[in-house]
């Protein structure tokens, strides 16, 4: 790893201001995913900016049918929150699936999401429950904030605060774990909201990233079952080839997947 | 250069580092606990699983300057008046290791994991709880049956305490 500089902010504006006077600075949560990173030396940051301490990016609140997740909250404090559970099994389902136990002890939702790997799991999530993404200048919409492999609408210094949605009717998310890294060699979040409306979201299988999936979102709009996709064949063209699986094995992936996610809502 | 204040084990320590400096690094280096072990050093293996506030973790992948302010027990802390942990004894008892090389990280595992699940595992759980532990010579069978006795031993203690 090359030489660094670490700060611990004790506030969002704290990190921010250590962020602005940083040379080639990044931000830090739980860092499962940027400290290997720097260890194989593809990210050298001169200053390191920890947000794990911050206390307004922590904790979970359920309010009726609405979400609120700082963005500072492990994958483990998802995974088995109570209040979550009632109102929104799908997501801690998903949190427990990612990586080991270890890791997500200390890796974050927001995170997963500015990271933004085209295989993690939230991007699916935030995008399927139509999650709003907040941070400490704006809101914005997941359908606007994923912008391509590891982009998103983040700008610089701009940090993710916390996460928020409305708990769907139904939902799932069912993943081809890749068997040596668990990440999703394809994963689909699926969610019917209260008005009907359909959201597919896959991870996993995109060459930009995390997208929807309209053609399957209007089938399943129209009869809320897996045999409803039994007809649709998913296009390989814009899918992710490479030596675990080429595209059309991802294609089938993505209609598989979907299937396991709708009879598991 | 950081100066890292952090208890482990029961005791306040201090040291000197490099901002970049790993956790495993500086409980192995700087505090001399050799016990915790360096296995892939990419997050992948568990040897050097430590737990952290409570909680597991992949000492390889935290900065010690992450972890400053924190309390740490490695390996080193689990034993009592020089008593084996009972998880300890049970991979002794079960042959739960054969080159020892993956032990500290999987006892640490299992002392996450069996107080996660307050001593209520069964085998799929076992293993699918391992998913971030490798180990290359035992084929895992005798792992999981010293996590399961020990499970059985320490929730039978509970209930006899309580």
């Amino acid at each position: 790893m090359y030489e660094t500089h670490y700060h611990r902010a004790s506030s969002v504006q704290d990190a921010v201001s250590r962020m602005e006077a940083a040379g080639e600075g990044k931000y830090v949560s739980g860092g499962m995913t940027l400290i290997p990173t720097m260890k194989q030396r593809l990210a050298s940051p001169s200053d390191l900016i920890d947000l794990r301490h911050i206390a307004e990016m922590q904790g979970i609140t359920v309010n009726g049918r609405s979400v609120r997740i700082g963005a500072a909250t492990t994958h483990y404090d998802v995974a088995s929150s109570a209040a979550l559970k009632a109102v929104c099994p799908a997501i801690c389902h998903l949190a427990s699936h990612i990586g080991d136990p270890h890791v997500r002890h200390m890796g974050t939702i927001g995170g997963s999401i500015a990271n933004n790997d085209p295989a993690a799991d939230y991007p699916a999530a935030m995008l399927g429950l139509a999650a709003t993404i907040v941070t400490n200048r704006r809101e914005v919409a997941a359908d606007d904030f994923f912008a391509g492999l590891f982009e998103t609408a983040l700008e610089d210094s701009e940090i993710i605060t916390a996460v928020r949605f409305d708990a769907p009717a139904k939902a799932a998310y069912q993943k081809f774990a890749n068997p040596a890294s668990r990440y999703a060699m394809t994963g689909v979040f699926v969610a019917k909201g209260d008005d009907g409306a359909v959201r597919v979201a896959v991870t996993g299988a995109g060459a930009n990233g995390v997208f929807r999936q309209a053609e399957m979102e209007a089938a399943l709009a129209a009869n809320w079952s897996p045999d409803a996709l039994a007809t649709i064949s998913v296009d390989a063209s814009d899918l992710l080839s490479d030596i675990h699986a080429d595209a059309a094995y991802r294609a089938n992936l993505v209609k598989v997947m979907a299937k396991r996610a709708v009879a598991a809502a | 250069m950081a100066k890292v204040t952090m208890t482990v084990n029961g005791r306040q320590v201090s040291g000197h580092c490099d901002d970049r400096t790993l956790l495993v690094q500086f409980i192995r280096e700087n505090l001399g606990l050799t016990g915790t072990h360096v296995g892939c050093d990419t997050t992948q293996c568990g040897a050097c699983v430590i737990h952290m506030d409570g909680k597991s973790v992949k000492s390889c992948s935290i900065l010690a300057a992450q972890a400053a302010g924190s309390t740490i027990t490695t390996i080193e802390g689990l034993a009592a008046d020089g008593e084996l942990h009972p998880v300890q004894a049970a991979f002794k008892a079960n042959h739960g290791l054969q080159c020892g090389f993956c032990t500290p990280g999987m006892v640490m595992t299992a002392v996450d994991m069996i107080r996660r699940h307050q001593g209520q595992l069964d085998e799929a759980t076992v293993r699918a709880e391992l998913e971030g532990n490798i180990c290359r010579c035992t084929g895992y069978h005798n792992i999981v049956k010293a996590i399961l006795a020990a499970a059985a031993e320490m929730s039978g203690a509970r209930v006899a305490a309580e």
